[in-house]
């Protein structure tokens, strides 16, 4: 019988057999949804820190403000404090309907394409909602349109929205592969 | 024409809806008190209340700011926490050029009023936005912790 030293590392690599195939599958369809979720328009408020991020390079959000327990900031300095419903400042400040910060518990940062899907599923992480909830979400929420239209020079998520919403509609139709 | 309810008075003002609530105050309403910095809601120069929350008045469109209460320096007086606020940037000198210091009472007032005790991290958090070139930072969390700790 080999010393158990010598057995680790196959326990080992067995153990990684069974978990690759789930954290590898990739369903194409989700492929497109993904490229634009993790985009910095839509992550930088998905974030998984007690912060916001800004920009393309994603740095800490100016004046260092926080998440707070609402997802809208500190108690007495508020996302809204600055964010308007609609951008201004000559496009300085972006805003739109109901600017905050994505709970935690839709925070997408670090997840794979498979984890990122299943938690966008998980009615106990995503607001309650089944697919055509998220269809409908992404398709017409002001905030989540605000990112195909920010104003400047920020970049845009890799597809125009309308394609986004046909590749969405795709991945709903086929029941939400991940 | 657009009302607003500015220091308890009301008001009614020509000026496009997208004109800045800062420049409404200072040029139709010859407030002068709230400061313009950056006019990109960066500094906190600009600082008023909208229904009690601290708001950059620099970057909020009049229209938007019809319908709420509006209040500015020049009455923060009125309310017990903003006297207080001001006697304790009085007493221990807090201002240096004093630029920022409206909107510095302003945010001060309304954590204040929001949370009678609030730990250094408390006021960090609700005082980053507002930006101090002279670097009164110590002497504004001095203000703020003497407020709490001996008059709330």
């Amino acid at each position: 019988m080999k010393p158990l030293r010598q057995s680790l590392p196959l326990i080992f690599g067995l153990a990684l057999l069974g978990l690759c195939p789930s954290s590898l599958a990739q369903s194409p369809l989700f492929a497109p949804i993904y490229e634009v979720l993790t985009h910095p328009r839509c992550l930088n408020c998905h974030t998984a820190t007690d912060f916001p991020r800004q920009g393309d390079e994603r740095r800490r959000h100016d004046q260092l403000v926080v998440r707070g327990d609402d997802n809208h900031g500190a108690p007495t300095l508020q996302c809204s404090a600055c964010h308007q419903d609609r951008n201004v400042a000559d496009d300085e400040v972006p805003g739109a309907p109901h600017w905050a910060l994505a709970p935690l518990s839709m925070a997408w940062e670090g997840l794979s394409p498979q984890e990122l899907c299943v938690a966008l599923k998980d009615l106990d992480k995503n607001g309650n909602r089944d697919l055509n909830d998220l269809l409908h979400h992404m398709s017409e929420d002001a905030l989540v349109l605000w990112g195909w239209s920010p104003g400047q020079n920020r970049s845009r998520p890799p597809y125009e929205h309308e394609e986004f919403v046909r590749l969405l509609s795709l991945w709903v139709n086929a029941g939400g592969p991940c | 024409m657009i009302s607003l309810q500015v220091n308890g008075d009301e008001h009614t003002v020509d000026v496009p809806d997208t004109k800045p609530l800062l420049w409404v105050l200072r040029e139709d309403l010859k407030l002068t008190g709230s400061k313009y910095g950056c006019g990109q809601a960066l500094c906190g120069a600009c600082t008023v209340h909208l229904d009690g929350q601290p708001t950059r008045a620099c970057v909020v469109p009049v229209s938007a700011a019809a319908g709420h209460r509006i209040d500015t320096i020049e009455a923060v007086d009125q309310q017990r926490i903003g006297a207080l606020v001001q006697q304790a940037w009085q007493a221990l000198n807090v201002p240096q050029c004093g630029y920022c210091q409206s909107g510095q009472i302003m945010a001060a007032t309304a954590l204040l009023t929001s949370n009678p005790s609030p730990s250094d991290r408390d006021i960090d958090e609700a005082m980053s936005g507002n930006i101090c070139r002279c670097g009164t930072y110590p002497r504004i969390r001095k203000a703020i912790h003497k407020i709490a700790s001996e008059q709330l």
